[in-house]
């Protein structure tokens, strides 16, 4: 990689920003699959209304201008610029380089296309080697074994294992923290560091 | 059980921000005691700032966190907080956090008695299934108590901290509700 490496484009997908006209209507329809909503946050799942979904995309904005530890950025078809996810580094914590991350690929007929691999490569790669962290952290649950095997696919190794920390369906799951640290990432990527 | 709030050493309360304000003023200037607590760089805030802070406390409606003043029964000295954060009702599961300012009162049982009565207020009053916490890799005066107490080790965020030159993890530790019932039970030998 070198210095006219354009950060956001991938093969297939673009990371970019939030369309505030056509973004809400989209993801408004995937928040109302809760299996989604339960995957990203031990929140209770909701369904959010466009409405809802405007004011949350100006909070995020705002967010992003002012704390200066969060990243977004929305996933994009690279062909018809389609809105197929998000992805978003938060909790920044600059004097030690750490942070976690969350992607979502928002519609099931999407999935297991190979976009969300390709937007985990971009932002590992903006991660490590723009904003210079140390690691990145990802929080799944037990229940979300899709989940798991994507980021384990990808190099990150489960750290903690939170017993019982999720009560859903009558039953208890773990709550499971990954990590992959920038040196991880860096020899799986054979890129060799210069400092 | 009527006395919900008061162990054999300590008993928390509420207080008013300024009593509050008054003592973290001086504990936030103990460097130790700061990095023990927060991976935040410690700030030197004005006593009146400090007093801001808790009373914007007052205004929080928070439903995630729930945090009690620790005093002594011996003459009601105000030591520490203890508290829950990250609290999620629905799942019954909150971390717990714990911390002595006055440091006098460190390594004497003093923070052991505090966190048995949070966790006897987490599972019996909250009803939780699940408490657990985070603690640093280089605070191991905490991490003995709190193996002392029942928490099981359950990982480490590995290299989370970047302090004095070098890379610290964050470990997390969990205690069940039947695990905490099952170490009550065989204390009093039942």
């Amino acid at each position: 990689m070198s210095i006219d490496t354009q950060l956001f484009k991938g093969k297939m997908i673009l990371l970019a920003p939030i369309d505030h006209e056509k973004d809400p209507q989209v993801e408004s329809h995937w928040t109302h699959d809760l299996t989604l909503m339960r995957a990203l946050s031990r929140q209770p799942a909701i369904p959010l209304s466009i409405a809802q979904m405007k004011k949350r995309y100006e909070a995020i904005e705002k967010e992003v201008d002012e704390s200066k530890r969060l990243f977004y950025f929305t996933i994009r078809g690279k062909d018809d610029n389609r809105l197929l996810g998000f992805v978003r580094i938060e909790g920044i914590e600059w004097t030690h380089g750490t942070c976690s991350l969350k992607l979502a690929i928002g519609d099931p007929v999407e999935r297991r296309k190979g976009y969300g691999s390709e937007a985990l490569e971009l932002i590992m790669h903006f991660a490590f080697s723009e904003l210079n962290l140390y690691r990145l952290s990802a929080v799944v649950g037990e229940d979300n074994p899709a989940g798991l095997r994507f980021f384990i696919r990808h190099g990150f190794v489960e750290e903690v294992r939170r017993r019982k920390s999720i009560l859903r369906d009558g039953q208890a799951w773990d709550l499971i923290h990954l990590g992959l640290l920038r040196d991880e990432w860096l020899a799986m990527n054979g890129e060799t560091r210069h400092e | 059980m009527n006395d919900l709030l008061r162990g054999e050493m300590v008993h928390l309360t509420a207080d008013n921000p300024d009593v509050m304000a008054v003592q973290l003023f001086r504990w936030n200037q103990d460097t130790e005691w700061f990095r023990f607590l927060d991976t935040d760089p410690p700030r030197l805030f004005s006593e009146k700032k400090v007093k801001e802070f808790q009373e914007k406390e007052l205004e929080k409606e928070s439903s995630n966190e729930l945090f009690f003043h620790i005093h002594t029964l011996e003459d009601d000295s105000l030591i520490g907080f203890v508290g829950l954060f990250d609290l999620f009702k629905h799942h019954g599961d909150s971390l717990v956090a714990i911390a002595l300012g006055e440091r006098d009162y460190w390594g004497k049982g003093y923070g052991t008695d505090a966190m048995k009565i949070m966790l006897r207020y987490a599972f019996y009053e909250l009803n939780l299934r699940k408490v657990g916490l985070i603690v640093f890799e280089y605070n191991s005066r905490a991490i003995r108590s709190y193996e002392k107490i029942g928490f099981i080790p359950e990982g480490r965020i590995r290299g989370a901290i970047l302090r004095e030159g070098r890379r610290w993890d964050w470990l997390f530790m969990g205690l069940l509700r039947e695990e905490w019932m099952g170490n009550q039970a065989s204390r009093i030998g039942v």
